[in-house]
């Protein structure tokens, strides 16, 4: 569980990115943060992986605060996050196995055999066929957010974070990769939190739903609340697509 | 003011090279590939150059040695001062500034425009000492290479004046031996050193802390070569200055 407590970040000027939040990530759960370009999703996630040092307030990871640890524990807590990059971030220098065994080559004293063995359970478990010994630049975009999974899974971490996992992937590879990180999240107990601004994402995967504004928790719920959100930035992010409209011309329509 | 916060910055970059290392094995196996990378694979060109450029510096001495007094020594003894004062430490790494710098600073801004400078940050490993510090290790080899140029240069000299018939070959090899200083060798692999860091560095922190895409690794690669280039120059000089003045 991760909970966040009045949550400030700023770059020196004046003005505040994030401007005081607090929420709650559950383990074993699809934590989703959504808002508009700009709202200071980017910005929280990277406090929460502690690339960014908040200016006021704390997070803390099952009850300890990173910015109150050593820096031995700290680097100890960060063993246990994994992460998937908008664009993957794989190596291109390594194949998809030595991507994928590179954690456990930093962090373990396994022998090369035993990181080869973990490596291809979790190449199974996210269902990569083949590709082994290919090279990022040889494999698809579906394929390469797998790599990402597999690799940020392989250490059995017990944060996951996502920075928009399924952009740039057509609509069935995404509704693939939001499912895969749903089941991987149940199966290992992973507190999981992803970075999104796709709807098709919310309403899969949304167990629990935060929406940023101009750096302010505006809204927090569930897939099944966003509708009945009584907050006009949520309706107006939720229904800016045509078909969500319609989805909800359709509710109105049924409910009358 | 610009410039000042640049050249903290760079300090800064080398501070963080140093801390929180790697484990061995993994470094072991990097600072093997770099040397591959960046000294392996620079011997073709070094070799090619260093032969022709100083069959080049021994013509144009006997070309220019008019009066019948001179001795045809003068073209060995002309070509080894040349070959190990100048052409070998700096004109190879100007020379390797524009293979070597591109190549860093283009490797390393791609890692940063594909995040995957990030990807190492947030799995708890020093970037900087993941990145930077194994191409520093590598680049401790750098003196070979420049004794490889030494050693190619004086011998395309001695060919180039024997097949050219300016002179023989026990004359050239007289030249060689005249009023030879060794410190003047020591003073050219120090500053082999000093290039061999530069090399590494300051591609490094152009890559490293680059901003932008793809457009932008570009303009980081000449601007990675032309810092580079400068440097080597200003230190050649102040070096120069310190040491044989």
């Amino acid at each position: 569980m991760i909970e966040v407590k009045e949550l400030k970040k700023g770059f020196g000027g004046d003005e505040l990115v994030l401007k005081g939040i607090s929420t709650t990530f559950e383990k074993g759960k699809t934590n989703l943060i959504i808002g508009q370009s700009g709202s200071g999703k980017t910005v929280f996630l990277k406090c929460l992986l502690g690339l960014f040092r908040p200016t006021e307030g704390k997070i803390l990871y099952d009850g300890q605060a990173y910015s109150e640890l050593s820096s031995e524990k700290q680097r100890t807590l960060r063993e246990q996050m994994g992460m998937v990059f908008q664009g993957s971030a794989l190596f291109d220098s390594m194949t998809v196995e030595e991507n994928i065994m590179f954690p456990l080559k930093m962090f373990t004293k396994q022998r090369k055999a035993e990181r080869r063995e973990r490596a291809n359970e979790v190449i199974k478990r996210v269902n990569l066929i083949n590709a082994n010994n290919k090279l990022p630049s040889e494999i698809s975009g579906g394929m390469q957010k797998r790599v990402a999974i597999a690799r940020a899974i392989v250490n059995n971490p017990k944060y996951l974070f996502c920075d928009e996992p399924n952009s740039g992937l057509d609509p069935r590879t995404a509704t693939l990769i939001d499912n895969l990180i749903q089941e991987i999240t149940h199966e290992y107990e992973i507190t999981t939190i992803i970075n999104t601004h796709d709807m098709n994402s919310v309403m899969e995967i949304g167990e629990k739903i935060v929406f940023l504004q101009k750096g302010h928790l505006a809204w927090e719920g569930s897939k099944e609340t966003i509708f009945k959100a009584d907050n006009d930035d949520v309706t107006n992010f939720v229904y800016s697509s045509d078909l969500f409209k319609k989805v909800r011309e359709a509710v109105i329509k049924e409910n009358q | 003011m610009g410039y000042l916060k640049e050249i903290g910055l760079y300090f800064m970059m080398l501070k963080g090279v140093f801390i929180k290392p790697t484990k061995t094995s993994v470094l072991r196996n990097l600072v093997l590939k770099e040397i591959d990378d960046l000294i392996i694979g620079s011997l073709g060109i070094v070799c090619f150059i260093s032969f022709f450029v100083g069959g080049v510096v021994a013509i144009q001495t006997a070309l220019n040695m008019d009066n019948p007094i001179l001795p045809k020594s003068l073209i060995g003894f002309a070509s080894r001062q040349s070959i190990i004062l100048e052409f070998a430490p700096t004109f190879i790494s100007i020379i390797m500034a524009g293979k070597v710098s591109s190549f860093i600073t283009s490797s390393i801004g791609t890692m940063r425009v594909t995040e995957q400078i990030d990807a190492l940050e947030v799995m708890g490993i020093n970037s900087l000492n993941y990145l930077v510090f194994p191409k520093i290790i590598a680049m401790l080899f750098y003196p070979f290479v420049i004794a490889i140029a030494m050693f190619l240069g004086i011998l395309g000299g001695y060919t180039a004046a024997v097949l050219g018939g300016f002179a023989t070959g026990d004359q050239f090899i007289q030249g060689l031996q005249e009023d030879f200083v060794p410190f003047q060798l020591v003073y050219a692999f120090i500053k082999t050193f000093v290039f061999a860091i530069l090399l590494a560095t300051i591609p490094s922190y152009f890559g490293y802390y680059m901003k932008g895409g793809a457009l932008e690794v570009g303009k980081a690669s000449t601007t990675s070569f032309v810092w580079t280039s400068v440097f080597i120059i200003l230190s050649n000089y102040l070096i120069t200055q310190l040491l044989l003045s």
